[in-house]
């Protein structure tokens, strides 16, 4: 019997309640329990994650999931969280696991940054009546191109490195075949596609019904190297290289047998029912050096047709690794901070581990300013982009485009109960039970992310527009558009921006 | 003193230029007449001219034009100057101090050579290091035109003033450029007028680029270092990149500043398409969004452009053997009331005009 004081509290209204049995059905995480005997619902409120699958299903909402407010003794030092996750310790001797993104209330400078915008010297534009142009091409840039003319006649001669076109500055991060679902999978892959943008494989390999999706498709290469074979690198359009994730920067990845159902296991080339774990390290990677070769193994396994990516989180030193990276011969760094989402990480490692995305992105632009090699590379800003304003700031900072994870999740439906290292997502996203899965539908997962999307992309445009800027390569690095509000002078100068005011 | 200014100047201007293209050389009284009609677009807080042809004496020689707020300056300058170039001639530059203006500062022009044997790129490239050097290494002095057998004349006051300060009328030129200023932050300061000067390129600029920081951070990697937080400025750093330092054609550089719309290009035929789409993605660091219109001055001729929207006005005019270019075209018509064209081009399309002579 556990000794912790569950988070919420379930009521259920008797007067409205029709016994239906809905929430008994819907709630994986058997909060309900239903006695034929007694024709009684019970509630065990401790097993209750907060998805809110139970209440927004009730046909006549008779349900309500609220704050549990009996909890230990307020204590700004030994806050609940740390108390219950002693007690939980105390009775399992494990790491504390979690999902999702780092929860924790650490300053959030994009809200700490302000935009610009025209007022009489320089006319607004407006983006209904005026061409407004967001595509993006991300990849190597050439410093030079040579250009021939000949008898009125001009000749390009230097041949483009090979670049991704994206229609607005925005993807799919990655999330793997395994840690959700395939329906899940599904609806970012036809999103992407119907969107003119990619979507990322992750580390789970690329289930075959997915091959039709390639020309959207980032396939990624991670340390446990699951799913990766010739078929699949040509299959995508872009392969990247993960290095590190924000949400827990050097750990590995961890799929629990459980989850590795007969498909799972035949997309990633290993065993059905085993665990699949990933090595905190590539055992192959042990220096930049070493990506180095990676990257040019990849190449010339894809003929040099597809770009590299290669993925690292946050961390204090990122701009001296992003640098090296660059050398190294990749066409696009992604940079994931520590709001970044994970399916499954000990949440001492989510929670401590890593830095802002905001502070590692203005920083790793710069530094490839100042070698004067920004130009070799793209960046692509990942870990916790939660609105179109948030993108604007990355690029604005310096990102060619952005990653969303977390943000595509809750468009489909999920509400950031944190448990999908579970495998009992309610939501039918990070699960493999076939009666879950089923709950997405691929169709309207798909729609509901190309209109997040495309509202975004509206707002890029009505934002951008405002500030008279009517080509999204004119706000990249734009940081004089950007003012800091309550940024001290140390964060003003990282940031690269100046105070509100000035 | 405005060395390290932070806050981007801002400004909305009146432009003219002119080309004879014979090679006919006009005084500089001819574009004072044409610019001074369009007084009201500048408000006394900054005016300027360059003109081309105007030092046949030196004809050889990098012409600098320097202002200097110290005694000092001139001194650190001109030993900085002495290790890469012989100085011909110098001398202060010959004005009516009648004329009543706030702040000058001390103006002085060179007339220097290279010291070492050098190809023509050489040549530049090492000027251009040297103007770099002075502008961003010597407190309170200035380099503000750096070309061959050509000047920038520029301050705080009208046009008309400054024409009047600098007895323009005294110097003749094929090809003239001005500028009337009308900031609305106003450092009050001489360096902040227009034309701006790097070798042989002039700029006079109407307008505010709201891509400001992503050209001036794109340029910083290629060591153009933007002191003077001006557009105009980072304007003709991108004609210099693109053109002396990537070897593209004016015309090329003005699809790269100006790039056309990316639906206008997916519509184009696969040569060009591909052409412009190489720009685009090789150089969008260079391209300029925001209202502008420009008269790019060189040593042939002059070149207008605007921005891809069309947000500020610009007109060329022909007549007979002279090519104008103006704001508005009520400047050209004090001067030429009779024009053979007028032309009114679109956003994003340039105009060029060079001495016949250099035509193929």
């Amino acid at each position: 019997m556990s000794k912790i004081i569950p988070e919420f509290i379930v009521k259920k209204n008797e007067d409205k309640c029709i016994n239906c049995k809905v929430c008994v059905r819907q709630c994986s995480e058997e909060v309900y329990k239903y006695f034929e005997d007694f024709d009684l619902i019970r509630i065990y409120d401790d097993k209750c994650v907060g998805c809110h699958r139970c209440d927004l299903m009730c046909p006549t909402d008779a349900l309500t999931i609220t704050k549990n407010n009996s909890q230990y003794k307020e204590n700004s030092h030994w806050d609940n969280y740390t108390i219950k996750s002693i007690k939980k310790q105390a009775e399992t001797g494990g790491m504390i696991l979690t999902g999702s993104g780092n929860d924790k209330p650490y300053t959030s400078y994009w809200d700490r940054i302000l935009l610009d915008a025209s007022q009489v010297t320089n006319p607004a534009i407006d983006p209904i009546r005026e061409p407004m142009e967001l595509r993006t091409y991300l990849g190597k840039k050439s410093d030079k191109l040579s250009i021939k003319e000949e008898n009125g006649e001009i000749f390009l001669e230097t041949e483009l490195s090979p670049q991704l076109k994206i229609e607005t500055p925005i993807m799919f991060s990655a999330m793997s075949y395994g840690s959700i679902s395939l329906n899940t999978c599904e609806s970012l892959a036809s999103a992407a596609s119907k969107l003119g943008t990619f979507y990322n494989t992750g580390e789970g390999g690329l289930h075959k019904k997915l091959y039709k999706y390639g020309k959207n498709t980032i396939g990624q290469v991670a340390s446990g190297r699951f799913g990766v074979h010739t078929d699949y690198l040509n299959a995508c359009a872009a392969i990247e290289i993960k290095i590190g994730q924000g949400a827990k920067p050097g750990i590995g990845g961890h799929l629990p047998g459980e989850k590795v159902t007969v498909e799972i296991s035949q997309t990633r080339m290993m065993p059905p029912g085993t665990d699949a774990i990933s090595p905190a390290p590539h055992h192959d990677i042990y220096s930049i050096e070493d990506l180095k070769q990676l990257i040019a193994l990849i190449k010339e396994a894809t003929d040099y047709e597809k770009p590299v990516l290669v993925k690292i989180a946050a961390v204090h030193n990122s701009a001296a690794i992003a640098s090296g990276i660059a050398r190294a011969g990749a066409d696009v760094i992604v940079i994931d901070g520590f709001r970044g989402g994970t399916g499954a990480a000990p949440s001492v490692i989510r929670d401590n581990t890593g830095i802002p995305i905001e502070v590692a992105l203005a920083v790793i632009d710069q530094r490839l300013r100042d070698e004067s090699i920004r130009n070799d590379v793209s960046i692509v800003a990942a870990g916790g982009i939660r609105s179109s304003a948030d993108a604007v700031k990355a690029i604005a900072l310096g990102a060619d485009a952005v990653y969303i994870g977390t943000a595509a999740l809750v468009a489909m439906g999920c509400t950031l109960c944190q448990k999908c290292y579970k495998g009992k997502c309610n939501w039918g996203l990070t699960t493999q039970d076939p009666v879950l899965t089923r709950r997405l539908n691929p169709a309207i997962g798909s729609q509901n992310l190309v209109n997040l999307v495309n509202s975004w992309s509206l707002e890029i445009k009505e934002i951008i527009g405002s500030m008279g800027i009517n080509a999204i390569e004119a706000l990249r690095g734009n940081r004089y558009r950007l003012r800091g509000i309550g940024l001290s002078d140390v964060e003003s100068d990282i940031l690269g921006i100046e105070h509100a005011g000035m | 003193m405005n060395k390290l200014c932070r806050e981007k100047d801002i400004s909305g201007c009146s432009i003219f230029g002119l080309i004879n293209t014979d090679g006919e050389k006009v005084s500089g009284r001819v574009i004072t007449d044409a610019i001074s009609v369009m007084h009201d677009r500048s408000n006394g807080l900054g005016g300027g001219f360059s003109g081309y042809g105007i030092y046949p004496e030196y004809p050889d020689e990098y012409a600098f034009h320097l202002f200097f707020d110290s005694i000092k300056a001139k001194e650190e300058t001109e030993d900085l100057m002495n290790k890469n170039f012989l100085i011909e001639y110098d001398e202060k530059i010959r004005t009516d101090n009648s004329v009543n203006l706030p702040n000058k500062p001390l103006l002085w022009r060179y007339f220097l050579k290279n010291r070492n044997i050098l190809t023509k790129e050489g040549e530049r490239e090492e000027t251009f290091r040297v103007v770099m050097d002075i502008n961003n290494n010597i407190d309170g002095a200035y380099v503000i035109s750096s070309g061959k057998n050509m000047g920038v004349f520029k301050g705080v006051g009208f046009p008309e003033d400054i024409s009047k300060f600098y007895r323009l009328e005294e110097y003749s030129g094929y090809t003239w450029t001005a500028h009337g200023r009308f900031p609305t932050n106003t450092p009050g300061w001489w360096g902040g007028a227009h034309p701006f000067g790097l070798l042989d390129w002039t700029i006079v600029h109407n307008g505010e680029i709201s891509s400001y920081d992503a050209n001036r951070r794109y340029l910083e990697m290629y060591g153009y270092r933007c002191n003077l937080v001006t557009d105009t400025e980072v304007i003709t750093y991108l004609f210099d990149y693109l053109v002396r330092k990537n070897n593209l054609s004016l015309p090329l550089a003005s699809k790269v500043i100006s790039s056309p719309m990316w639906e206008d290009i997916d519509r184009m035929d696969k040569k060009e398409r591909e052409l412009l789409k190489a720009l685009r993605i090789t150089y969008g660091g260079a391209l300029l969004t925001g209202p502008f219109s420009v008269i790019l001055g060189f040593e042939n001729g002059i070149m207008g452009l605007g921005d891809r929207l069309k947000l500020r006005p610009f007109i060329v005019g022909k007549n007979e053997n002279t090519v104008y270019m103006s704001s508005e075209e009520c400047a050209i018509r004090k001067i030429s009331p009779e024009l053979d064209s007028v032309y009114r081009p679109r956003g994003g399309e340039f105009t060029i005009a060079m001495l016949d002579e250099c035509y193929e």
